[in-house]
């Protein structure tokens, strides 16, 4: 009835309908994607963590290999390697290894026991060093000459390195998916918008006509879809960190699986951002397909 | 109702508001709708567009409130050459201009108050600022009853005041109609003409296309007739006046 409408408390409804079958549809998959980015994103921080991990083990180590020359035991290089090695500034230990150590070692390439018992096997000896200011091979290496001992040094640079490449190529590959997930949401966003700007042809009509602008008509449809983005995004992202939580969980009596992918508790909210950028990037693709469709009318 | 929903503009002067020159139009590749159609329309003048189903009306109108754009020929709206007009400026002008349409165009989504809103919302005024109007202006058309209704809700007629009073709430100084009794009966039909000769009487210049002959007979106004896109050179005015 009449008497229950007071204009003088009227206040303007929203100019585009309420959202439809179509939008839970776009709402769905950009809380997918957000759900996927999510992942990607903690799974990023964690590898990350456990490459840094490997390549400190491995700086913070070297191995040297001693072969006995002349009147020296293969026992007495060892010593002698490991005595000359310990006064290089940059080692804090140099341990000789028990040959049947060293053995063990190479026993999954010979097989155990396969080793013959007057065959003159090279000594190990484990170096530690002081990880802000690891002593060089090189000088090592001097040391152990300048000592006359002959041996090698193996400070696993080889192997950090492939590691640090193997690290740099994860976070890359995460980069990647992340950037590649932001252009599907905008491409997503931008299919949207044309379907809402065709679907609402009436409405775009009767604001044309009573004297809307390019901008004031995109400027809805932007608001629109950052909204919803948002909201879609908030979900998928809460939705990862729950994920991500669960796997840390399972995860956490299964040593290998956690040094490959150690995931701390505050990786969790590495999706927190999502909601906010999900919303930029539909609110700017939004806008810029709204106006270049618009722009097509006389 | 406690004042005129429209006051009167400036003094009605003889300047012509829209002047055709040599108009053509066509859609695409398709042959000519309108072909070399020249007319004035002086500033507070009442007129009929009539011709048969296809001859150019709707078009005719289009253009006028520029949702199309011509062929050939210049149009000038307000002395302005819309050939010349900036995109930028094309909202601002749209809005002295307001339309009608047989099939209404209303919002479904929207109250009655919301639809007769929808111009100064959109012109940016603030709600205070002209919910007092749009209750006027409602009342005055005979909605004053139904502003919180939704337009499904509402009769042919009353849908058709609803677009007259969401077509002139920004008092334009153009008012357009295509077939605005189209969906109505007789006696609403003459009702809304009413209307539209009490706004042109406050100074809207108002051109309505129709194919009632009955009506347009009735209102005593000068006729534009349009036959296979052209202007026909006997227009004229209608005879009889509105009972």
């Amino acid at each position: 009835m009449s008497l229950a409408f007071d204009a003088n408390r009227w206040w303007p409804a929203p100019l585009l309908p309420r959202q439809d079958g179509r939008d839970w549809a776009l709402l769905f998959v950009v809380a997918a994607l957000s759900f996927l980015a999510g992942l990607a994103a903690v799974g990023a921080l964690a590898g990350s963590r456990a490459t840094e991990g490997w390549r400190t083990e491995l700086i913070g180590s070297a191995t040297v290999v001693v072969r006995a020359e002349g009147s020296d035991t293969p026992d007495e290089a060892a010593a002698r390697a490991a005595a000359a090695v310990s006064g290089v500034k940059g080692v804090t230990e140099a341990r000789a290894l028990d040959p049947a150590k060293a053995q063990a070692l190479i026993a999954p390439w010979i097989g155990p026991g396969a080793l013959p018992a007057d065959l003159p096997t090279p000594r190990l000896i484990a170096v530690d060093l002081d990880r802000k200011a690891p002593a060089s091979a090189a000088d090592m290496q001097k040391a152990l000459k300048a000592a006359g001992v002959d041996a090698d040094v193996d400070d696993h640079s080889r192997w950090s390195a492939q590691i640090m490449r193997a690290g740099g190529a994860v976070e890359a590959v995460a980069a990647a998916l992340f950037a590649l997930l932001l252009a599907t949401l905008g491409a997503v966003v931008a299919f949207a918008t044309r379907q809402g700007l065709t679907a609402r042809r009436e409405v775009v009509e009767a604001l044309y006509l009573a004297g809307a602008t390019d901008s004031f008509i995109a400027r809805l449809f932007q608001a629109r879809f950052a909204r919803g983005a948002a909201q879609a995004s908030l979900a998928g992202a809460l939705l990862a960190a729950v994920a991500a939580a669960a796997l840390k969980i399972a995860s956490g009596g299964d040593e290998q699986l956690t040094a490959l992918l150690p995931i701390a508790w505050p990786d969790l909210i590495a999706p927190a951002p999502f909601p906010v950028l999900g919303a930029l990037v539909a609110a700017v693709t939004a806008r810029i397909t709204a106006m270049a469709v618009l722009a097509e009318r006389p | 109702m406690s004042r005129k929903p429209l006051d009167l503009p400036d003094p009605i002067s003889p300047q012509a508001v829209v002047r055709f020159d040599g108009v053509s139009m066509r859609y695409g590749r398709e042959p000519e709708v309108l072909r070399d159609v020249s007319f004035e329309l002086e500033r507070g003048s009442f007129h009929f567009l009539t011709g048969p189903s296809g001859s150019g009306k709707s078009t005719l109108l289009k253009l006028i409130y520029l949702a199309e754009e011509t062929s050939r020929g210049r149009i000038e709206i307000f002395g302005q050459d819309l050939a010349l007009l900036k995109r930028k400026d094309r909202p601002m002008m749209r809005r002295r201009i307001g339309v009608v349409f047989q099939e209404f165009r209303l919002l479904d989504h929207m109250t009655v108050f919301d639809n007769a809103a929808l111009a100064p919302r959109i012109a940016g005024r603030k709600p205070a600022e002209y919910r007092a109007d749009v209750a006027d202006l409602l009342a005055w058309v005979g909605l004053g009853e139904r502003m919180h209704a939704m337009p499904p809700a509402l009769s042919g007629g009353e849908k058709q005041r609803l677009a007259i009073a969401r077509a002139v709430i920004n008092r334009p100084d153009i008012l357009l109609a295509d077939e605005p009794t189209g969906n109505v009966d007789e006696a609403m039909g003459l009702r809304i003409l009413r209307l539209f000769m009490e706004l042109n009487r406050v100074g809207a210049t108002v051109l309505i296309a129709s194919h009632d002959s009955e009506l347009v007979a009735r209102s005593g106004m000068p006729v534009l007739n349009l036959q296979g896109g052209r202007l026909a050179p006997d227009g004229g005015f209608a005879s009889e006046q509105p009972r």
